[in-house]
């Protein structure tokens, strides 16, 4: 890659950077430290928590890994991946202004903070605990990977070097700016992914000559690939719609979207989220794969899926343009790893320290605690992705599914049904957690489904049943 | 069933709770219209296919018109039934 194209690049970083130290001086004033560094002080405006939620959810393996896919299957992956469009009205909408109306009340900071004063049990916070401590550091760490490769792919730097410059600059922002930081950089990076990728499918349709040329160049290639049922008619309907579960409205329970649904200003600016978000959720995924599938009759041939985004860009534009665009990818990396980052740090310090180590910890404490955990995690998500354990593999594995299956119906069901209680809340997490585990070892893809869709009714029934059965010993929740 | 009258309800509970609804009512339709369309149209043999601006007719109806038709539905839901509110803690507020 040429030094034409890195200029955008380390541009990209270079505001960044700036954004995040200019977010962070808003801390100093803060007269809670934890409600400023772990939620923005629930200050965010509709554009900003629109946009905030999209780059968190729209990582690398969405980004990079995504087109890749949609170039071996062709149109049916890019029917697959809209079902996505869901989480951009659906998660806003359903845990809604209950969500931000409760959270108030109980002044939480984390959701496990919800789930802690919602079922006043000690067994839901520390299994919960576990589970974001676990599941997204691990998450966090292979996105760590990502971001190194690409930057290595993009410069010809060593990984190593790529893991520093990649490392430094998102610790740096996350550490000393907080919630503002990310949710701030989040929003220039959301708007980078949307208009990169609408550039680039530009190009790919010009230099494919035009979209009926392309199509024909698939469908001479093979005809399947202009179906909905994938290259080999693999994919079936079953399949493809269970997505709609692990991609679309199972998004609500992970924590770190679920966060951000409690972080916003008014309802106004919620209102403006859902249409906001909707628009660019929507426009991203069908572009991005869009550009997969396109991809396939131009550049013909490549092997490793995660190439085909920076090849594209490479062949159809100039070198300035093809950098620029490749920001985004680097900015979808760059946003979900800072708030998978702060959120796990909120975990430790405000689910595990302050509930049960040292709960009269005074705010300047806690403030040196917050930054110094922050900077330690992103100091062990570093050394873990110089030679990531085999732990880490294992657990991202699970990542998204296993988060769904373990805290969706005690959320949800927390929120709306009275009758819910602890022992409802801990058989579902572990009729919900244990099931996926086996199933993806023992019987994945039951009935043709996604290994989540069980797990989750499952998980339902375990909640309504156990809650059915101990409502006379806890009573009704008084306060949803 | 209990006979203890739970407290009294949060009137911005109503609210919150019809809305929570419109959400689950959306994502249904949502997902009827894309499977809908995509596997209507998309079933049978490749070459028999009709297009629209290129696009095989499945894909620009389930995936291209069904984002934009779920664009314009969000936008009028939530300007039309959507109720700006207060969030924080306040006793007696009405709807």
């Amino acid at each position: 890659m040429n030094a034409e194209a890195l200029v955008p690049l380390i541009i990209l970083l270079v505001i960044i950077f700036v954004a995040g130290l200019w977010a962070s001086r808003y801390m100093t004033s803060s007269t809670s430290f934890l409600q400023d560094y772990f939620l923005g002080g629930r200050s965010m405006g509709g554009f900003v928590l629109a946009m905030t939620m999209t780059a968190t959810y729209g990582s690398a393996s969405s980004f990079i890994g995504g087109p890749g896919v949609a170039y071996d299957k062709g149109l049916g992956w890019v029917l697959l991946a809209m079902s996505q469009v869901a989480t951009g009205y659906f998660v806003l909408m359903v845990l809604g202004k209950k969500f931000a109306i409760v959270t108030r009340r109980y002044q939480s900071v984390t959701m496990v903070d919800f789930l802690k004063s919602r079922y006043q049990s000690v067994w839901v916070v520390i299994l919960s605990a576990i589970s974001i401590i676990l599941f997204l550091f691990s998450l966090m760490a292979v996105q760590w990977i990502g971001g190194a490769r690409l930057i290595e792919s993009l410069t010809g730097l060593s990984y190593m070097s790529a893991l520093f410059i990649f490392a430094v600059s998102v610790l740096v922002y996350v550490t000393i700016g907080g919630f503002r930081a990310v949710a701030l950089t989040d929003a220039i990076q959301g708007t980078i992914m949307f208009i990169g990728t609408l550039i680039l499918l530009i190009a790919v349709i010009i230099a494919g000559g035009g979209i009926p040329n392309i199509i024909a160049d698939l469908q001479a290639e093979n005809p399947n690939l202009i179906t909905p049922y994938g290259p080999d008619r693999a994919l079936s309907p079953t399949y493809v719609s269970s997505f709609w579960i692990l991609v679309g409205v199972g998004v609500v329970a992970l924590p770190q979207i679920a966060i951000r649904a409690m972080a916003y200003k008014s309802t106004r600016s919620m209102h403006r989220a859902i249409i906001i978000g909707t628009v660019v959720v929507g426009f991203i995924m069908l572009n991005m794969h869009l550009i997969g599938v396109f991809a396939r009759p131009i550049l013909p041939g490549i092997e490793v899926g995660d190439k085909v985004m920076p090849l594209i860009a490479l062949e159809v534009m100039p070198a300035w343009l093809a950098g620029a665009v490749l920001a985004a990818p680097m900015a979808a990396i760059m946003s979900t790893v800072d708030s998978l980052l702060l959120l796990v740090s909120s975990s430790v310090i405000k689910d595990v320290y302050l509930n049960y180590i040292n709960p009269r910890a005074s705010n300047k404490t806690i403030k040196r605690m917050s930054i110094g955990m922050t900077a330690l995690l992103g100091v062990i998500v570093f050394m873990m992705a110089i030679d990531p354990p085999q732990l880490i593999i294992w657990l991202n594995l699970f990542g998204f599914g296993g988060l769904e299956a373990v805290f969706l119906w005690p959320v949800i069901m927390g929120l709306y049904w009275k009758k819910g209680n602890k022992y409802g809340a801990l058989t579902s997490m572990g009729v919900g957690f244990g099931l996926y585990v086996l199933s993806h070892y023992f019987y994945p893809n039951p009935f043709g489904l996604h290994t989540v869709v069980i797990p989750v009714v499952a998980g339902f029934i375990a909640y309504v049943v156990a809650s059915l059965i101990t409502v006379k010993k806890t009573g009704l929740a008084t306060d949803i | 069933m209990h006979s203890n009258m739970p407290p009294k309800v949060d009137p911005r509970f109503k609210v919150a709770h019809k809305e929570a609804m419109i959400g689950v009512a959306l994502v249904i339709f949502n997902f009827i219209w894309w499977f809908g369309f995509a596997y209507g149209l998309g079933k049978g043999d490749p070459a028999d296919y009709q297009f629209v601006f290129g696009l095989p007719a499945w894909f620009f109806y389930s995936c291209v018109v069904g984002l934009v038709v779920m664009i314009v539905l969000v936008t009028f839901v939530v300007k039309v039934f959507f109720t700006d509110m207060s969030l924080e803690e306040e006793e007696e507020e009405h709807v």
